[in-house]
């Protein structure tokens, strides 16, 4: 490999890297990242057919929520790599590529906690104006990111792949399954400062609503979304349109219900 | 009195920042800096250096999570909301929160199918059964398939909130903006929620009765199977309100989140969590 083959390697790892916790432009689905890679080491063929491989097997690999999908990018850039530099088949690419999806994982977890840092930094450059200071923070992030890819893929291109497999077999399962389990649980922080962000007593009860819903039923989240909808509109009129009215006006005059109408599409408007 | 509004210029910088917004994704508050990063244009013009600019940069630092692409037309209403707000600072800041909050869950709701579950995967596997035969259109026709319907949703959907809030804000008046607030944190708590149901992860996985049942074959019941039955997500929604607790406490989120991860690794060890 040429210098400048792992320094144009080193800018696709990058972008992979971002794009993976972006998940915008895509630059780190398997069919883009496997391909990109092949035309850096001369072997487009190679790198779009294991990309169209990996790519079927990562289908449904999605980041829904906080949920997080195993990680196409180290797992796309580096075994590209290994596959067409070492010479391996398409199965020894799927083979190397699901481990290092995994490990991915638990760097991107990494990066995750460690962003946190940079968030209580941003929140003391918030409180005295210093917005130059929270996008410097925000690019930082990003930046990590972009080196979670970029570290690996510079050491591989220069040690061999066998160290590589030996290395990634020597991860204790307790600590990538412990940060995986441990992510599972970590939502609830930020729903305790969502709701702690938003603390109107006689409004918690539409809170646990939600929770008592959500638990025997299987509406997804446009559902709730709905429903929670509907709630606050009849919520809504119930408080402030239900004033107390002189007993002759009867509530079925036409004016009345017209009025009721106008209301609630200014409501669903909102 | 002079007012502020937003210039087209501003938009299209709203615009392209809002393709970072995930980069600072963080298990504490996940896209808020993200949120933040793309409000600066707005905020810089709206608000004079002093504290409602520094109110409004806090603002937007609190928790928020929603898909990615979706978080344009909640961009394009937060931006009119602000600008009504920086007039007179009638508007409190809280419902500017509400709102977000409130649109947050819904948008989610409708992004991850379409695209996450819909979209992507039809296009990568169109694409991936081109590429299986070594062609390169197929990355390319996923790569630009996806990115244009991408892009054209951001950019409708930012200047159609922006449009569709300053309609909102012309209708206000009297009740309205406490009945938007209250309204908006009626959705907001309901989703919240469910979220806490739906979205959290634990489970224990000790076994807690081993019955054999009558045709011999061993049934076994984990701790968690036992809790929900009695009600699916129980463990998150008290977790949820032990935390909640501690932050009004002031104990350091950052704490809560390492010690949390310990367990987990203490849990995968020990087996009682999996």
């Amino acid at each position: 490999m040429s210098v400048v083959q792992i320094i144009l390697l080193l800018i696709v790892a990058g972008i992979t890297g971002m794009g993976s916790v972006l998940d915008e432009a895509q630059t780190h689905r398997p069919l883009v990242a496997c391909t990109l890679v092949g035309l850096i080491l001369g072997d487009v063929t190679t790198g779009v057919i294991l990309g169209g491989t990996l790519e079927m097997m990562a289908l449904g690999w999605m980041n829904v929520g906080l949920a997080m999908a195993p990680d196409t990018a180290i797992a796309s850039v580096i075994s590209t790599i290994l596959v067409i530099t070492a010479h391996q088949g398409i199965g020894e690419g799927i083979a190397i590529a699901v481990p290092l999806a995994a490990a991915g994982q638990a760097l991107t977890i990494l990066v995750r906690t460690i962003t946190v840092f940079f968030v209580h930094k941003a929140d003391s450059y918030a409180a005295e104006g210093n917005y130059k200071g929270i996008e410097r923070m925000h690019l930082l992030g990003l930046s990590m990111q972009a080196l979670r890819v970029m570290v690996p893929t510079l050491i591989i291109t220069l040690i061999s792949a066998d160290a590589v497999s030996n290395f990634l077999n020597h991860i204790p399962k307790v600590i990538t399954g412990g940060l995986q389990i441990g992510g599972g649980i970590i939502v609830v922080v930020g729903y305790a400062m969502v709701i702690n962000m938003m603390d109107v007593p006689y409004l918690k009860p539409f809170f646990y609503m939600g929770f008592l819903f959500a638990a025997f039923t299987n509406f997804n989240l446009v559902g709730f979304g709905g429903l929670g909808l509907c709630l606050a509109i009849l919520y809504i009129q119930l408080k402030y349109n239900n004033k107390p009215q002189a007993p002759t006006a009867t509530t079925t005059s036409n004016g009345t219900v017209a009025m009721y109408d106008d209301d609630l599409d200014d409501d669903l408007d909102a | 009195m002079e007012q502020k509004k937003l210039t087209k210029k501003d938009i299209n910088s709203m615009f392209l920042r809002s393709n970072l917004l995930l980069g600072s994704f963080n298990f504490e508050r996940v896209q808020n800096m993200g949120f933040c990063f793309v409000m600066i244009p707005a905020i810089k013009r709206l608000y004079a250096p002093g504290p409602e600019r520094n109110e409004a940069l806090q603002r937007h630092l609190e928790w928020f999570n929603t898909h990615p692409w979706l978080t344009a037309p909640i961009f394009g209403v937060s931006a009119a909301l602000e600008e009504e707000k920086s007039k007179d600072n009638v508007l409190p800041g809280s419902s500017i929160a509400a709102m977000k909050i409130g649109l947050m869950g819904p948008l989610a709701g409708v992004g991850d199918p379409i695209f996450w579950g819909t979209a992507r995967p039809v296009l990568a596997a169109l694409g991936a059964s081109l590429a299986l035969a070594g062609s390169i259109s197929g990355p390319l026709l996923f790569f630009i398939a996806i990115n244009v319907i991408r892009l054209s949703i951001k950019y409708i959907g930012l200047k159609y909130g922006y449009e569709k809030g300053n309609e909102i804000i012309k209708d206000m008046a009297g009740d309205r903006i406490k009945k938007l607030t209250e309204g908006a944190s009626v959705v907001g708590l309901f989703v919240m929620g469910a979220l806490v149901s739906k979205w959290t992860t634990i489970n224990i996985p000790i076994v807690a009765t081993r019955i054999k049942d009558s045709s011999g074959k061993v049934q076994t019941q984990t701790v968690q199977n036992i809790l929900d039955s009695i009600m699916p997500g129980m463990l998150a929604l008290l977790l949820t309100l032990f935390v909640s607790w501690l932050l009004k406490k002031n104990v350091s989120p950052l704490l809560i989140i390492v010690i949390i991860f310990v367990i987990g690794i203490l849990g995968k060890a020990f087996g009682f969590l999996g």
